[in-house]
């Protein structure tokens, strides 16, 4: 119980904290060359994460996309994510953890000569939705999965 | 600083990927337990994959890819003996870069 509570305040402060030094400019990241898309990553939502990094938040749910991701995640520091899909022209796959402080994990730029298939890990605050979004023939379709996080692997 | 290891390997005419960088990948978000400070943050945040000199694919990583990433992809058009080379950018400026043979 008092854990819990102590938790709770903890991410509390930290999401005060960090809301408070965006807004103030003081925790904003280093620029960085190249097409590096920081609005993206600084989203504090989904919707603003996909605007910002696949240039728009309208995405239909699709059969021809598949996501690799376990049930459950004993440690949310590291959980393997496969999204391969089956459309045709994918440009853009994004990969989004839902209830993360900044959503969106990682966005790829695959070539014409690429499959559409990603494989990476990415880190889980808590128990979410992960959602694959891919753009091909310039629109967004998506996939998604509830993934069970037992121990959160952002901050504290 | 051979901070990148590649296997790649070509079957049927696709090429599939594998890569393990090393980086602490710190999102920016953690306390240090003892001080109570911040830890700031220190992740990669672009990938770049080249065959021939050709970007075949450029992955942009915010602080929530896991430390040490691991990186897979797949792509067509190479063949046995050709060269890929990977490298990686950080929000600190500083990155790496290697070379492999695709098997």
């Amino acid at each position: 119980m008092n854990l819990l509570r102590r938790k709770f305040l903890k991410t509390a402060t930290y999401i005060g904290a960090t809301t408070a030094a965006i807004g103030s400019g003081v925790l904003l990241p280093q620029r960085v060359l190249g097409a590096y898309n920081e609005a993206a990553f600084a989203a504090k939502d989904v919707n603003g994460a996909l605007t910002a990094s696949m240039g728009s938040d309208q995405y239909t749910a699709s059969d021809a996309i598949k996501l690799k991701a376990p049930d459950i995640a004993e440690n949310g520091a590291v959980v393997p994510v496969t999204v391969s899909s089956t459309l045709s022209n994918v440009e853009a796959i994004s990969i989004i953890a839902a209830a993360n402080v900044s959503p969106l994990t990682s966005s790829y730029q695959l070539s014409p000569a690429c499959e559409a298939f990603v494989s990476t890990r990415i880190k889980m605050g808590k128990t979410a939705d992960v959602v694959a979004v891919v753009k091909a023939d310039g629109k967004l379709y998506s996939a998604s999965k509830e993934v069970k996080v037992t121990i959160g692997g952002c901050g504290g | 600083m051979a901070s990148i290891k590649i296997r790649a390997k070509v079957k049927n005419g696709l090429t599939t990927v594998k890569t393990l960088m090393s980086h602490p990948m710190e999102t920016g978000l953690r306390k240090d337990k003892k001080t109570g400070e911040k830890i700031p943050a220190n992740h990669i945040t672009e990938v770049t994959a080249e065959h021939k000199g050709n970007v075949i694919m450029t992955a942009n990583w915010g602080g929530a890819i896991s430390k040490n990433p691991y990186l897979s992809f797949k792509f067509k058009g190479a063949a046995s003996g050709d060269m890929i080379k990977i490298t990686w950018v950080d929000n600190t400026g500083k990155g790496d870069s290697a070379e492999a043979a695709i098997k």
